[in-house]
């Protein structure tokens, strides 16, 4: 078995093997704890705070007014690099190809000239983001293992991707099988580390609008 | 120069820090693991807080001060428990470690809840640092003032001794006001409480609500064995104290057959009872937890209250956070205000978005957070003269005490009015104004 058939084969098959077991565990785990009742009377009827929480899961995707002056910028960063890696994730043909033969589902891509741009932009703003959060001693202070390994893992596998697709370093196959590994690699971690935030920050963030709505507070 | 150095903690005995995080242990539901979990260290919280802000000292970032728990929740109680332990991912809590966060904990956070507004996964960072505070309450690291406080408030009723008892002294400003006290009558549909902030500092407060409800002629009355609105138990994080504290009221309560339970101005004795008593209580009040301020709005829509045109001139308003952030009590207190006319002009930061008076947590009370307690108000004072209103009013006494205090300290040149007292002397057809 040659790199390129073990990292798309084999290799691939275990890295969603660990990634699904993990995911499920990680929100399994939660199920096991103890779940409270609120009994204090809401202020608002239930349907009113159900609605606070969708809202909060949109809302809270950009600062309140009171705060974007001092966080605009900072968020603007995250939220750009994240735009960027969806872009590469979706909408380049080859990954559509490889999602459909998954899932059974295709749909337009953007042309190769135009993810690179993509790729590039974000490859730079990666970089920023390490840059802040090596600077930013807030978010030097709370930094630790699991932010710098989850960054570079997924850094490595946008790195690999332009490497694969410009034909830079090596053969084709080697740099595609180096890419499909790192992608390997970032399914087999993504349980363990704060990747799972992809998971979690939709209901988070309904959570805790539906509480605050549930007391008439603002969310 | 205001000297903001963090006071030297004593260590907790290491039985106590295992005593505190299987405190916090036990406390960990779903919801909170959830919260725990979805942190991504972005550090945005940091942005919200006026212990940050005013000093741009990162260890004041609200997530961080939950860190010692958070490191203990993934050690012991989540998912990957076993590999963090059987790696050494993450290390045991630290007596000294503990101790540490003392100031962070109580010193430096009011649990105003501001921080839970700007995180962008949605956790209400405010609500772990209060399940914290109960870890920190079982390892004995409570700062003394709350700890007394609460001991005091849960043996006697009263967080602390006073010359007279608080009833006797609730019946002397009766008398010094001219107001009825009603008291311990046997069946009504109010039941009244007041933060012992009002009976010791500001009396004319006591008799305001006392001269309102009368002018309302609503049924009601104080209770000699449940007086005091603020919970100490829940400032110190004793959650067992907290219980017993509040069902002092809810037993008095049910005992005049009320309908309601009003409090009158005092933010925490709101959450403590609106928001967290009937968990505690383990099953609904049966009856309405209302605030004095939402109560009489509620009585101006209904036709009940009608209020004179204030001339108090230029006016702001400050939002006590445990009412309109974590209370949602925004509304009710602007209705008021607009009946009276008053000529209000908006903090920048106001409503939901408010910056605490800075004493709120009970941190008024702790000695040694004063110097930095100082120097975070100076983000709200600075405000409130930004909007150029001689006079600021509240709805929470602990709040202008802050306040008061603030003046005292700054010689600053605002003295805080309650709202309550606006209403009271704004009553038409009441008379002069107590």
């Amino acid at each position: 078995m040659d790199l390129l058939s073990f990292a798309r084969g084999l290799g691939l098959k275990i890295a969603i093997a660990v990634f699904c077991m993990g995911v499920a565990w990680r929100i399994l785990a939660f199920a096991l704890l103890k779940i409270r009742r609120d009994f204090n009377r809401p202020r608002e009827p239930i349907l009113k705070y159900l609605l606070g929480g969708l809202i909060t899961v949109g809302s809270r995707s950009w600062p309140h007014r009171e705060f974007i002056g001092r966080t605009g910028a900072g968020e603007a960063l995250g939220y750009s690099y994240h735009l960027g890696l969806f872009a590469v994730v979706l909408l380049f043909t080859p990954h559509i190809i490889f999602l459909g033969s998954l899932f059974g589902v295709t749909w337009p891509g953007l042309p190769s000239s135009i993810i690179t741009i993509i790729s590039v932009l974000t490859l730079t703003l990666f970089l920023a983001v390490l840059f802040r959060r090596v600077t930013n001693h807030v978010m030097r202070m709370l930094s630790n293992f699991d932010d710098y390994f989850s960054w570079f893992i997924t850094m490595l596998v946008l790195v690999t991707g332009l490497a694969a697709t410009a034909h830079v370093g090596a053969r084709y196959e080697t740099l595609l099988a180096v890419h499909i590994l790192s992608v390997d690699a970032l399914l087999i971690w993504f349980p363990f580390g704060k990747l799972m935030h992809a998971f979690y920050i939709f209901p988070s963030r309904a959570i805790n609008g539906a509480l605050l709505a549930r007391k008439g507070a603002t969310s | 120069m205001i000297d903001t150095a963090i006071p030297v903690p004593v260590p907790a005995p290491a039985d106590s820090v295992v005593g505190a995080m299987k405190g916090f242990a036990q406390e960990i539901g779903a919801l909170s693991a959830f919260r725990l979990e979805s942190c991504i260290h972005c550090g945005i919280c940091a942005d919200a807080c006026h212990y940050y802000i005013a000093t741009e000292d990162p260890q004041y970032t609200p997530i961080w001060k939950v860190e010692p728990f958070k490191q203990a929740y993934k050690r012991e109680a989540s998912a990957l428990a076993p590999l963090y332990r059987l790696f050494g991912f993450k290390r045991e809590v630290t007596a000294d470690q503990l101790a540490q966060w003392q100031h962070l904990l109580f010193d430096s956070c009011n649990m105003c809840g501001r921080c839970s507004l700007i995180c962008p996964m949605g956790i209400d960072v405010a609500a772990l640092i209060e399940q914290s505070r109960h870890a920190m309450f079982e390892a004995g690291l409570a700062p003394k003032e709350l700890y007394d406080k609460a001991a005091h408030q849960h043996r006697t009723g009263q967080p602390e001794s006073s010359v007279e008892p608080y009833r006797d002294r609730l019946l002397s400003i009766g008398v010094q006001f001219g107001v009825d006290i009603p008291l311990d009558r046997p069946e009504v549909e109010v039941m009244l409480c007041v933060p012992r902030t009002d009976i010791e500092h500001y009396p004319s407060a006591v008799a305001a609500l006392a001269r309102v409800m009368g002018h309302l002629g609503v049924s009601c009355t104080f209770r000699s064995d449940g007086l005091v609105a603020e919970n100490y138990g829940y400032y110190a994080g004793g959650k067992d104290w907290q219980r017993d504290i509040s069902m002092r009221l809810i037993e008095q309560a049910i005992a005049c057959k009320a309908k309601i339970l009003l409090i009158s101005e005092c933010g925490h004795a709101y959450t403590a009872l609106r928001w967290e008593a009937a968990d505690l209580y383990g099953k609904a009040l049966p009856f309405k937890v209302l605030s004095v301020t939402e109560f009489l709005a509620d009585e101006l829509k209904a036709g009940h209250l009608k209020l004179a045109k204030s001339t108090d001139g230029k006016t702001t308003f400050h939002d006590p956070c445990q009412f309109v952030r974590k209370g949602g009590v925004n509304e009710a207190p602007r209705e008021l205000m607009k009946a009276m006319n008053v000529d209000l002009h908006e903090l920048e930061n106001h409503g939901g978005f408010s910056f605490c008076c800075g004493g709120g947590g009970g941190v008024i009370d702790i000695q040694q957070a004063a110097p930095l307690r100082y120097r975070t108000m100076e983000v709200k004072l600075r405000e409130i003269d930004d909007t150029g209103a001689q006079t600021l009013v509240t709805s929470c006494s602990d709040c202008r005490r802050t306040f008061d205090d603030a003046q005292a300290h700054f010689a600053w040149n605002k003295k805080p009015s309650s709202l309550l007292e606006l209403v009271a002397s704004n009553l038409i057809g009441a008379g002069d104004a107590p």
